[in-house]
Parts: C-alpha cells; structure tokens; sequence
C-alpha cells in the first residue's frame, strides 16, 4: 500500500499580528515579544475586544503590527489613554506596551497612577536598559557604569541615581493585583514569560484590578553586540541587577487559577 | 429699577447667603438678577462679600463701583463699603459689632443690633437674615414677603428646622430698619 | 388652563455648575479632572452626578492624565470632556496637539485665571492667544466658544458637543472666573438620551471589520503634508460656517466697541450710559474667538471712525482686530490685567475720551493705529 502524506499546520502566526514586516531591528526581542502577546490573544480569543496603547519608543509602530483596534499615546501618557479606553468600555480588553524611557521616566506619574487604581488595564513593560528609538542614550534603567549615547564614560550614578527597579516599586501599591518580571533571552525563560502574559489578560479579563508584566528585552543594535551576545548580555548583567519573579500576586489572582 | 447691592462680613457670617436668599427673591419675581461672590483662598474668618443685581432690564456688569446699597456685617467690610455706596444710597450695618461711627452725609444709615437679634433669636448665625430683612425693607427692592417666599422654597430640605426661626429673623430685621436720617 | 411658570423653567445657577448640568444633559458620557480654582465647583458637579447616572468620572493624578484620560474615551467614541483653568491648560496642550492631529472629537472649558504663572484666581481673558492660535505644538486651531452669561455658557456647552462631533475636533468653552462663579437665572436644556451606539472609526475592537486606528504619527513627509491639508481644509470650513458673534447699536456707531465674554457684556452697561449722553457707539461681541468674525469686523470697520478694543489681557484680541480692519480705523486698546475686572465707568471713560478726538485728524503714525492704554493702577 502506498504511504499517504498529510501536510499539518503545525506552526502559523497568529491572527492578532498582521502579515507586515516589522522595522525592528535584527535581533531585537520586540517582535518575540509580539509574537507571544499575539499568540495569546488569540488562544484567549479575546482579539475582537482587544484594543492596543502604543507608547512613544522604538515600538511607536506597534499598531501596524497587531491586527487589533490600536491608539498612539503620547509620550509616557499611555496609561492614562488607556484608562479613557477602559473606564468607558468596560467589556473590552485593553493593554499598553511601553518602554522604559516612556513607562520609568516620562510616564512615571501616569503608570504609578494607574497602578494605584487599580485600573483594570494590562500593561507590557519592555525594559532594555537603552532608549532605542533616540539612537541609544541612557535610560533611567541602565545599569551603573553603563556606556550610551548619553553617559559616554559610563552611568554615573552618583550624578544620575541608581537604577529603577519597576516592578519591585509598583508591586508595593495596594492597587496593583499582578505584578511580575521575566526575560527573553533562552526557551525557558520566553515559555514563562508567555504565561505571564496569560495570567496578565486573565487577570483584566475578571475584572481583577491592575496587571504588569515586566520584560527584559534586547537591544543589539544600541548595546553594540550581536544579536546572541545580546541575550547573554541580559542573562549576565541585567537578569542580576533586575531579578526575575512574581512581585505580586494578589490573591484574586491566585484564585484565578 | 435697578438695585446694586453689596454683601460684606467675615467668612461664615453667612453674607453671601443672605446675598442669595434675595437674588432667588429676584429671579422668582420675575427680575434679571445676578449674584457674584468673592472667592479665594478665605473659607472661614475672612472678610468675604458679594455683589446681587436686582434689575427690570438685562444686566450688563455684574460688578458695581458703587452699590446702591450696602449690608455690612463686620468694621472691615463698614471700612472698605462706606465710602462706595452711591449718593442717596443705603447703608445697612451691623451695630452689634461695628463700632465706626458713620461718617457720610448723603446716604441712609441702618443700624441695625443683627447680631444682638439674632441671639435672642436663639442662633447668632442668623444676624445675617436680620440684617437682610431691614435692607429689603430700607430699600424696597422686593417686598419682605417675597424674600420670605424664597426662603422657603428654596432653603434645602436638610436646613428646614432653621426656616422658621430665620423667617423671624427676616421679619425682626424688617422692623427694625426705621432708616436714622444723617 | 394650566398654571404659567413665571421663571419659565429658569433656575438661579452658578455658571460652574451650570456648564456641567449642560453637558450632562447633552449626553456627556465620561468626565476626567483636576482641581483648579476658579472651575472646581464645575468638576464636583460632575463628582457627585456622574455615577449617580451610571457615567464615568475620575479625579485624574494631574491635568497631564486628564486629558490623555480624555484622549482615550474620544477615541472609544463616547463624548467626553475635562475643564480646567490657565495653568492646567498648559499642561493639557501636549494632549490637545495629538487629539487635534488624531481628529477626535473633544470639549475642554477653560475658565480662565490671573495670569502668567501661578498668577492668581480672579477672571482673566489672557488665556485668548492660548485657545485660539494654537493650543499645543503644530499646527491646528480649536473651536472657541466665549460666553458671556450663565445661559450662554450652557447654551454654548451643548453647542460644543455637537461642533466637536461635527467637524471631529477640539472645542473650547472659554469662560473666566466671573462666569464662572456668577450666578443667575437660566433655563437649562432637556436631558438629551445618552448615544449608545459609536461612530464607525471609534476602538470598540475590531470585531467583523478592519482594524482601526487612532494616531497622531506619520512618519513621511509627503504623507503628513497631505494630514495637514485635511486639517486645514476642516478649519477652513469651519472658519467659512461656525462664525458667530453680536452687534448691539451699531447701526449708526461712530465708535465700535469690540470686546467677548465678560468684558462683552461689561461694556454694553458703558455703551448705554455712552449713548444716554448722546456719543454713537456699539458694540460688537465675538462669540467665536476661533473661527473670528472677520467678516462683520471688516464691513463695520468701513462704516465707523474709530475702534476701542476692550480685554482682560495686555492685549490679545485686539492684535486679530487690526489684522482685520486693515489700517481703516484707528484701533485703540483697553485693558486690565492680572485679574482685575474693568468696571462699566472705566470703559465708559475711555468712550467719551475717544469720542472727544474722533474729528482730530490722524496723524500718520502708526502708534495711533495701534494705542496702547493698559492700566498700571
């Protein structure tokens, strides 16, 4: 008897992302990171409800690449833009996706604020120690000694400040009900960042209050290495500074499951 | 007609209110009214006043040089309102705690004890509508019954054990504004 | 026969409280704010009667949130509004330029204060340049309304919502402490249902059609040339069909008083007393400062002999007022700042100081064109 063969589907993309290249640099884990949410939205199947904050930031085109109702916020202001989404529609689904100059700098008010409503919004914090978009200058996440476009000896922390630990600072809001950091630089480390990603939408999905999934993310085109070193540049120097884990789970969320 | 009429006292003397109780007497008369207050960081204890426009016509400024008419509840409001009020004009004054001496010729002066009557009355807070009741009658801008009316209809519900004992105040204050002619 | 309601439906109302009750009734979906004297009362209204309706409001962490709070429910599509006074202004105007680059539409009451910095609470119209030239980085122009009593404000607040809707932009309610802390009788208008359905550019989720998108960037030249023509094609209709504006006794003015809002109704207590003693004058009130009434400026410019611009600035108005009488007449200007209102006899003195020079011939220079008077008492 002759063997038949059937071609299966074992991999697409997913249908919360367009079929338009990205402008992301190569190497960059913005689109892995799209990637994931993509995916997940669409095993949710919340794609239809879904509306995307993008912030101001290397991933400012991030709308073009979701095949979702999506806005542009002004710089820092996204979650402020998305509590006006979300408090008038209260059935949809609504994230932002910022960087750390626009979420840990600018938008330092609005993010802390939103967080101590507890608004019921996600928000995906991509932090990559640079500003990317700027051509590489020293974000208010680059760790000491770091050399950018605009700490050319190195952060200076004694002229500077350390460096800001997001996640650590909200999870001490009383409103923030899920709060955690990951990475992307290993299989292991992007399969838990995907069910972060889960548990954030689940989260705002029960209408559970404020949900924060903090990245560590790669920049090789401004750290100056190439795309592999970038990830060991993550696991080596800012994984220890930026430790991953659960900073809060509050226990509506723990009931979730 | 046109009466342009200042109220002045300390914050929580309760100027501006008694100001109000007549510009809704106003307004359901059927006149133009307006009614603008000082405002400004003074929640309490500072001299506060507003300026009430009772009117036939539209009213233009809302603001008046000099008043036609003035209810002064304390000295600072007797110092700065005094000198303004128009020839011919009326002064209605709190003797119970201005102690200046009027000075003007050519205006009416009503003392009037508001803060001593309201006392009596059982509720200091109350000097204002004494006072207001011997301007309305000083002046005649609305009659005293129309003012009581708007008390009444438009003092809120969570107020009302104050309206009768201040409906008196208006009507004691009526009787006691025999104008002194200077 | 039915008993007649003397005040016909009017109710003694301070303007702040009146502008809100308007916009309820007009449908007003969602509210965002900050407190600043004088418009506070405006955003407890809202406080206490929007939940009561099921609506949304929200005390934002600044103005900064407020208007990108408001951004955000424009662009769901619901109507939406904030209100504030100089300095909030200021700090909403990085929002005002993407939701006017964005098109979506929004109404923002400035009740405007003393002025430059933290000045101070009492009424100015120094905030005119702000609303009307451009209220943020770029370029577009806003929709401003100046109302000059508590029945235009709220007649004016309604009108906002459907100009907003109409040309999809930004409208402006620019009142200042007097309106807004005033109180007078007015009528308000019937509570309009609340729209439940949304237009069909708003993000309500991209169920069964393309995606939609809100955005203020276009990163190609060429292709933010041609968003810039739409936007001014829209303002140039606007400026074409939304002038609106007053003449009192104009008819045979020798002397044509310009001045809006409070200082507008201000000056007609000095024109009347003016004509009592026998001078021509009357008065043109701009309602819209944005789109300007040029046009009625222009024909009357040809008719009288000299023109007194009347402001709670240092002189904003009165700089569109030249643009627009093209050296005809001689403009004259008065002003108060710092929150001081000018009372009906300082403007009646500038009046009949006025009608004394009108048959000195000019004398060529321009400064006479262009008189200065700002008070420094």
């Amino acid at each position: 008897m002759e063997e038949q063969w059937v071609e299966q589907v074992v991999y697409q993309r997913p249908k919360s992302l367009s079929k338009v290249p990205t402008h992301y640099c190569p190497g960059c884990t913005h689109g892995l990171i799209h990637k994931l949410i993509g995916e997940v939205i669409d095993e949710l199947g919340i794609r239809e409800r879904t509306i995307a904050v993008a912030p101001v930031g290397c991933s400012v085109l991030l709308y073009n690449y979701f095949e979702l109702d999506g806005a542009e916020a002004a710089h820092g202001r996204a979650p402020a833009m998305a509590t006006g989404l979300k408090r008038v529609q209260p059935d949809k689904i609504v994230f932002t996706y910022q960087g750390d100059g626009d979420l840990a700098s600018i938008g330092m008010a609005e993010i802390v604020w939103a967080a101590t409503r507890g608004e019921n919004i996600t928000v995906f914090f991509i932090n990559n120690a640079i500003y990317g978009m700027t051509g590489g200058q020293m974000a208010p996440t680059s760790l000491p000694g770091q050399v950018t476009r605009s700490s050319p000896m190195g952060r200076d922390v004694e002229m500077t400040g350390m460096p800001i630990r997001m996640a650590e600072m909200l999870a001490e809001l009383p409103g923030a009900s899920y709060v955690v950091r990951r990475s992307v630089h290993d299989i292991r480390t992007i399969k838990e960042s995907k069910k972060a990603i889960r548990t954030a939408f689940r989260v705002q999905m029960a209408g559970a209050g404020f949900s924060l999934v903090e990245f560590l993310s790669s920049c090789p085109t401004n750290w100056g290495l190439t795309p592999y070193q970038s990830l060991d540049w993550i696991k080596q120097n800012m994984v220890p500074y930026y430790p991953l884990g659960d900073y809060k789970v509050a226990d509506i969320v723990k009931d979730l499951k | 007609m046109q009466e342009e009429m200042i109220f002045s006292g300390f914050g929580g003397q309760g100027a501006l209110f008694a100001g109000m109780v007549l510009a809704y007497a106003g307004m359901d008369s059927g006149k133009n009214v307006t009614w603008i207050p000082s405002y400004g960081p003074e929640m309490r204890g500072g001299t506060a006043h507003t300026t009430v426009i009772i009117s036939d016509e539209e009213i233009g400024s809302p603001i008046v040089q000099r008043p036609s008419a003035a209810l002064v509840l304390n000295n600072p409001s007797m110092e700065k309102y005094e000198p303004l009020v128009k020839e011919g004009g009326v002064l209605v004054y709190n003797s119970s705690l201005i102690s200046i001496t009027p000075r003007r010729t050519d205006i009416r002066y009503v003392p009037v004890p508001a803060s001593d009557v309201a006392n009596e009355l059982g509720n200091v807070k109350m000097a204002n509508m004494v006072a207001l009741g011997a301007l309305v009658t000083a002046t005649g801008v609305l009659s005293l019954e129309a003012v009581i009316q708007a008390l009444r209809d438009h003092l809120p519900e969570s107020k009302h054990e104050m309206l009768e004992p201040n409906v008196q105040a208006l009507r004691r204050g009526a009787e006691l504004a025999e104008p002194v002619v200077a | 026969m039915a008993p007649v309601d003397p005040l016909q439906g009017k109710e003694l109302l301070k303007g702040n409280v009146a502008i809100a009750e308007a916009a309820i009734r007009a449908g007003l979906q969602a509210y965002f704010g900050y407190p600043i004297t004088p418009q506070t009362e405006l955003l407890e209204h809202m406080s206490l009667r929007m939940p009561q309706l099921g609506r949304t409001f929200l005390q934002a962490e600044s103005e900064v949130a407020a208007i990108n709070m408001v951004y955000g429910a424009a662009c769901a599509g619901v109507r939406v509004m904030t209100s504030s006074s100089g300095p909030g202004i200021s700090l909403m105007q990085e929002g005002l330029s993407y939701i006017a680059c964005s098109e979506v539409p929004v109404v923002i009451v400035d009740i405007m204060r003393g002025g430059p910095g933290l000045g101070n609470i009492q009424p100015t119209q120094a905030d005119y340049n702000q609303l009307t030239k451009s209220a943020g980085h770029g370029d577009f122009h806003s929709i401003v309304l100046a109302p000059s009593s508590v029945q235009e404000a709220i007649d004016f607040t309604v009108l906002a919502f459907d100009l907003a809707e109409k040309y999809r932009t930004i409208v402006f309610v620019a009142g200042d402490g007097m309106i807004g802390q005033m109180m007078e009788p007015a009528r308000l208008p019937p509570m309009q249902k609340v729209r439940t359905t949304r237009p069909d550019w708003a993000l309500t989720g991209a169920k069964g059609r393309e995606k939609n998108i809100i955005t203020s960037l276009y990163l190609g030249g060429e292709v933010l040339e041609s968003v810039n023509q739409r936007l001014q094609a829209k303002i140039n209709r606007i400026r074409a069909e939304e002038v609106r504006y007053e003449e009192m006794l104009t008819d045979d003015a020798d002397i044509l008083v310009v001045a809006f809002g409070t200082t507008g109704r201000i000056a007609k207590t000095a024109i009347r007393e003016a004509r009592r003693q026998g001078v021509r004058v009357g008065l043109l009130r701009p309602i819209t400062l944005f789109p300007f009434p040029f046009a009625p400026l222009d024909e009357l410019s040809k008719r009288v002999k000299a023109i007194l611009v009347v402001e709670m600035s240092a002189g904003q108005m009165v700089e569109d007022v030249r643009l627009g009488v093209w050296g005809r007449v001689p403009v004259h200007f008065y002003g108060r700042t710092g929150g001081v209102v000018p009372l009906p006899g300082e403007i009646l003195d500038q009046i009949l100081a006025l009608a004394g020079r009108l048959d000195e011939p000019p004398s060529g220079e321009l400064r006479e064109f262009v008189g200065m008077s700002v008070s420094v008492s």
